[in-house]
């Protein structure tokens, strides 16, 4: 690969990131760079300096803590959320994502929180953190700030971070009850991004939804949040009527573009059919739990 | 006693491949990996837009930068007669474009610099003005009307049509279609694809001025051709041209051709005099090289109410892209297309073709094929499902009774060609039962409880392979013959080189294998050296599943002169007449006293220090081979699949092949061949094209947008082997390099349409991707991938 000219940092630091990050008018966090070296290489992004956060220590955790609410930190991998069984337990939302995301070599580099700031429309991160409601801790200068993910991803490829701004973890609050879901993306091949992927957060007590939220990935100009279509769901008990109104809300939130992964009706289509169909996976689950 | 052939790594032999020792050690040697002293590094600056005339072009700000060396235009190689260079089918191709540019990606400029990062900041600091004019992206808009003219360059080119061409009977035919019961259409497109080797093109051209020697580097599958070409393109003589070809990372056809880039090369290094280092990129291969198929089918069955197939007619329009430079070496205009229903007996059958220019990229080669085999067999194995199913008949039944049988041979083909072995019904009722064909329907009935759809597909086939004989293939007036030198040294081992280039197939190991069961010597006492222009015997390279079929017979022919040398030096030895000599593996014999003997290594040794009277001293030979035709391999794929009707995806159940390609030389081989060409056949089928948009902007210039398979996704295959030797080849060989890829797309496709036909659908165009499976479930109609891809 040859990439434009570039200086290279590699602080040890959350705060000597940041001041790097300050003092250079266009340096790039490098995360796990799966992401950042294919832009550079194909030179649509050519960032003067590169700020190496892979020396700071302590940043590649992933728990679930106390207060119920699961932690991931900047530098945790796709692979160590893949295998993870603390994950499995707490969020099964994200587990399901875990293992379709890229493809293997790509997950044992790439970082989760590194996703969600890369803000592809067709991440599947920031769908899932979106339906979880789930939140970006920003490290800068004057300290920390949490910014929800839905707020998080301004538009396609762009976040509201500043500049000398790291995102250091992600967040995911408590459940309200027991936290179940599921995620589906149809992908042409491994290692694909989805056509269509749809993320399904549910928390639910005693039959009855108590929280919902549904992520959307690839069938708009960014991350698409369908609150309406999770709000059809919260109070019911997962009738069959609530789903195909939460479906047909979702697809109605899409805003897809035809291309060479399929027309939008199409990936509209995939949008309903997979909303119904990660709740009757949910339901069927619940059923062999019973 | 004769030697154990297996266990001297003879023909049978799984023999590990010998070449992966060091390719798996990461000590392959790549062209990139060749380091010269004082070499300089090319980048190539390619064209944004399909189509647009070239107003200006300013490189003073790619001058300005420290380190770059040179800026070439197509001026400048005008100014040496080079701005254009023929190709394999007569036609020109530019090098640098002077006057338009003609597809996106084509070669505008190129940077010499001192190292590849400042030859690519040298290529972004070039200013092109273009002027914009409408692209042309298929060959409905090629042949319109009011089409704009994509050569203007050529003087008598007014339109965007390329040739007509035609054969078989057309009466005959049209009569055939006149007496049958039933006509059975279709209309098809086999996409365009590319053979995307994961090592992309490149070259080191290193001319000396104080020796006049040109040394190129290059990634070619025929580094001998290239010489000759290149010594007829740049006028430079043939003994001051050396080629090396070192490893290859897959060629799969696309490195038969000489690129741009190439030529390039070469003159940046004259002008310089300096080592001019080349390294296509992934998207620089896959929008400007070599790509595969794209050609248009209307199809047209006659049958009797019974089955039997009474005539064939195909009319075929093939896209050849901005320049025809179809990489094939057949006196046909387009290739062997017309090799199509070879496995059937059809008394009459007619086939037409036009090929036309369209902004996209050129280059037709034979994408794991023998020249449009590939388009010939996908469309005849559509043909005969769709006939079958208009028919109502079962389409296994359908087959055997049109199938050629195992005493017809010699048998002429619908089109001509001559078939002369095979068991045609043997190898489909080995795969029906594999398949468990009698149970299928139960199986079909119980998906559909579960909402699933079940089809299933078979394709069955015979190809030609191993161009060619000298009557019907020449390039540029060279016969396509092919060549091996064996040099047996005193102590019994040997080097063997031939014209072939391996690049994946492992002639490393499987020539080795011929000599040991020609001559008795262990296949690990050989070493097999192929590429280098200087050192190996004239041949005319590999591509076409032809290194067996051709160059192997040189290597069998070529060990059995060395045989006939040691014979009379084992008569010497042994003290009577060459006609009392008796040969077994490894070992020479007294008749009627087998343990008075010599081996063939003690021949070797008397070769050079005590040979008969009058005999030359030594034991080397050569020999060119010429085959007397071509040979025809047969191959029966069947496989399953279900589809989930509510998102159109469909996966593979299981996959059957059967192949009887001869005599297997290296069983383990053969499997990898046939398995990669099935990886292939799956790509095709499910996933894979390169597309273009109303704009002409390629669509599948990366690995995102152009899929290959990997390990996850691709189904299992099980595989079956039936052998009829080929009657003229020496060691009774057919040659096994391309028949998956050829047969297998059909059979997937099939299967999908098996499933799908009782909603009346007969036909998606390849790649069968989700969304055209579930429109068509959808809608109950045929799914045509024809029109370009909106993609704003
Ligand atoms: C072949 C391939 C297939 C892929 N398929 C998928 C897929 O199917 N689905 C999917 O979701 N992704 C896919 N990806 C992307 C992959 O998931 C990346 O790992 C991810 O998008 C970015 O994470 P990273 O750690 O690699 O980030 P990097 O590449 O290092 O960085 C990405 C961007 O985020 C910024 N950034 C990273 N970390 C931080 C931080 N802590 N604070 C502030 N800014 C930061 C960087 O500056 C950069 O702009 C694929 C990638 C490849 C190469």
């Amino acid at each position: 690969m040859f990439p434009s000219r570039f200086r290279y940092e590699a602080p040890t630091s959350v705060e000597e990131a940041i001041a790097l990050l300050g003092a250079n008018d266009d340096a790039k966090v490098l995360a796990g760079g799966q992401s950042l070296i294919p832009m550079m290489k194909l030179r649509f992004a050519s960032p003067a300096l590169l700020v190496d956060i892979n020396n700071i220590p302590d940043l590649g955790y992933h728990r679930a803590d106390a207060d119920g609410s699961f932690r991931i930190g900047a530098l945790c991998r796709h692979a160590d959320l893949e295998k993870s069984s603390v994950l499995a337990e707490h969020q099964p939302l994200l587990a399901a994502a875990a293992p379709l995301v890229a493809d293997p070599i790509v997950r044992t580099r790439g970082t989760f929180v590194g996703s969600v700031c890369h803000a592809d429309p067709q991440g599947d991160w920031a769908a899932c953190m979106v339906a979880l409601g789930g939140s970006i801790i920003a490290q800068g200068p004057n300290g920390k700030r949490a910014v929800e993910v839905k707020d998080f991803v301004s538009g396609p490829f762009t976040t509201v971070l500043d500049r000398d701004e790291l995102a250091i973890e992600a967040v995911v609050p408590n459940a309200q009850g027991t936290r179940t879901g599921g995620y589906l993306k149809l992908e042409r091949r491994v290692g694909d991004f989805a056509t269509a992927a749809v993320a399904v957060a549910l928390d639910m007590s005693g039959g009855v939804v108590k929280n919902a939220g549904i992520g959307l990935v690839g069938v708009g100009a960014q991350t698409i949040n369908a609150e309406e279509a999770a709000q059809a769901l919260i109070g019911t008990s997962l009738d069959e009527a609530s789903v195909d109104k939460a479906a047909e809300l979702a697809a109605a939130a899409s805003s897809p573009r035809g291309d060479h992964r399929g027309s939008a009706d199409y990936k509209r289509h995939i949008i309903s059919t997979f909303v119904t169909r990660i709740i009757a996976n949910v339901q069927r689950s619940e059923m062999q739990v019973a | 006693m004769a030697l154990d052939e297996v266990k001297i790594g003879g023909l049978g032999a799984s023999r590990r491949r010998v070449e992966d020792n060091r390719f798996i050690r990461g000590k392959g040697n790549y062209v990139d990996d060749v380091v010269l002293p004082g070499m300089l590094h090319m980048e190539i600056l390619r064209s944004p837009l399909a189509h647009a005339r070239i107003k200006s072009i300013d490189t003073s700000a790619a001058y300005a930068i420290p380190g770059v060396r040179m800026v070439m235009t197509g001026e400048m190689m005008a100014a040496r007669n080079l701005a254009w260079m023929p190709t394999l089918s007569y036609d020109t191709q530019a090098v640098l474009a002077t006057d338009k540019v003609r597809f996106q990606g084509q070669e505008v400029c190129a940077v010499i610099a001192d190292d590849p990062y400042i030859a690519r900041d040298g290529v972004e600091a070039i200013v092109v003005d273009y002027e914009p004019l409408p692209p042309i992206v298929n060959p409905t808009q090629a042949m319109a009307d009011d089409a704009v003219l994509i050569r203007d360059d050529k003087v008598n080119q007014s339109n965007n049509v390329i040739f007509d061409w035609e054969v078989g009977d057309r009466e005959g035919t049209d009569r055939a279609f006149a007496e049958a019961d039933v006509v059975s259409e279709i209309d098809l497109h086999y996409p365009r694809s590319h053979p995307s080797p994961i090592e992309a093109c490149g070259s080191i051209a290193d001319y000396d001025r104080s020796t006049s020697k040109l040394t190129v580097y290059m990634t070619s599958q025929a580094p001998h051709i290239v010489r000759a070409a290149v010594s007829m393109v740049a006028e430079i003589p043939e003994h001051m041209i050396r080629i090396i070809a070192p490893d290859l990372g897959g060629g799969f056809g696309n490195k038969v051709p000489v690129y741009p880039g190439y030529v390039i090369s070469i003159l940046a290094s004259i002008l310089l005099e300096k080592p001019v280092k080349w390294i296509e990129d992934k998207t620089g291969n896959l929008i400007s090289t070599g790509f595969g198929r794209d050609v248009y089918l209307k199809g047209k069955v006659a049958m009797r109410k019974d089955g039997k197939i009474l005539g064939v007619r195909m009319d075929t329009v093939s896209d050849h892209g901005a320049f025809f430079s179809d990489a094939q070496p057949s006196k046909f205009k387009i290739g062997l297309i017309h090799s199509a229903f070879a496995c059937y007996d059809i008394p009459t059958a007619y086939l037409t073709n036009r090929g036309v220019y369209t902004n996209k990229a050129p280059g037709g080669v034979a994408y794991r094929c023998s020249f449009r085999v590939t388009e010939a067999m996908f469309f005849q194995e559509r043909m005969v499902q769709a006939a079958a199913d208009d028919l109502g008949m079962d389409q296994a039944e359908f087959r055997r009774i049109n199938l050629v049988k195992d005493d017809d041979f010699p048998k002429r083909t619908p089109f001509g060609f001559l078939t002369d072995s095979g068991q045609y019904e043997k190898c489909l009722q080995i795969g029906l039962d594999a398949i468990d064909y009698d149970t299928f329907q139960e199986q079909k009935a119980e998906a559909a409880k579960r909402g699933r759809l079940l089809g299933l597909g078979i394709s069955t086939m015979t190809e030609p392979l191993g161009a060619g004989n000298s009557r019907e293939y020449d390039i540029l007036g060279i016969k396509m013959f092919d060549s091996a030198e064996l040099r047996v040294h005193m102590t019994g081992k040997a080097i063997l080189r031939t014209g072939a280039k391996t690049q994946g197939q492992g002639h490393e190991t499987t020539w080795a294998q011929i000599v040991a069961h020609e001559l008795g010597i262990p296949a690990e006492d050989i070493v097999v050296e192929e590429g280098d222009t200087d050192t190996a015997p004239f041949g005319m390279g590999t591509y076409a599943s032809r290194s067996t079929p051709v160059a192997g017979a040189a290597v069998s022919m070529v060990s059995r002169k060395i045989r006939a040398k040691a014979r009379k030096i084992a008569a010497h030895l042994l003290e009577v007449s060459d006609e009392d000599i008796e040969w077994e593996l490894g070992r020479f014999y007294v008749r009627g006293a087998q343990d008075r003997g010599v081996t063939i290594q003690e021949c070797a040794m008397a070769a050079y220090s005590n040979v008969p009277d009058g005999m030359e001293p030594g034991l080397e030979n050569n020999a060119y081979y010429d085959p007397p035709n071509l040979t025809w391999p047969f191959a029966c794929y069947i496989s399953t699949v279900e589809i989930d009707p509510l998102t159109g995806v469909w996966d593979v159940i299981r996959m059957v092949a059967v192949d009887d390609c001869g005599v297997r030389i290296n069983p383990m081989i053969v499997e990898g061949q046939i398995m990669g060409g099935l990886t292939e056949a799956y790509a095709m089928a499910n996933m894979q094209f390169i597309t273009f948009d109303e704009d002409g902007n390629c669509i599948g210039s990366n690995y995102m947008d152009y899929l290959l398979p990997t390990a996850w996704e691709t189904p299992g295959f099980e595989l079956h082997e039936v052998v009829t030797p080929c009657p003229h080849h020496p060691i009774g060989a057919k040659g096994i390099g391309e028949c998956a890829t050829v047969g297998g797309p059909a059979a997937f496709v099939n299967a999908v349409m098996d499933a799908l036909k009782d909603i009346g659908v007969r036909n998606i165009d390849m790649p069968l991707l989700p969304d055209r499976v579930y429109e068509a479930i959808q809608t109950g109609q045929d799914v045509s991938g024809h029109p370009p891809v909106k993609n704003h």
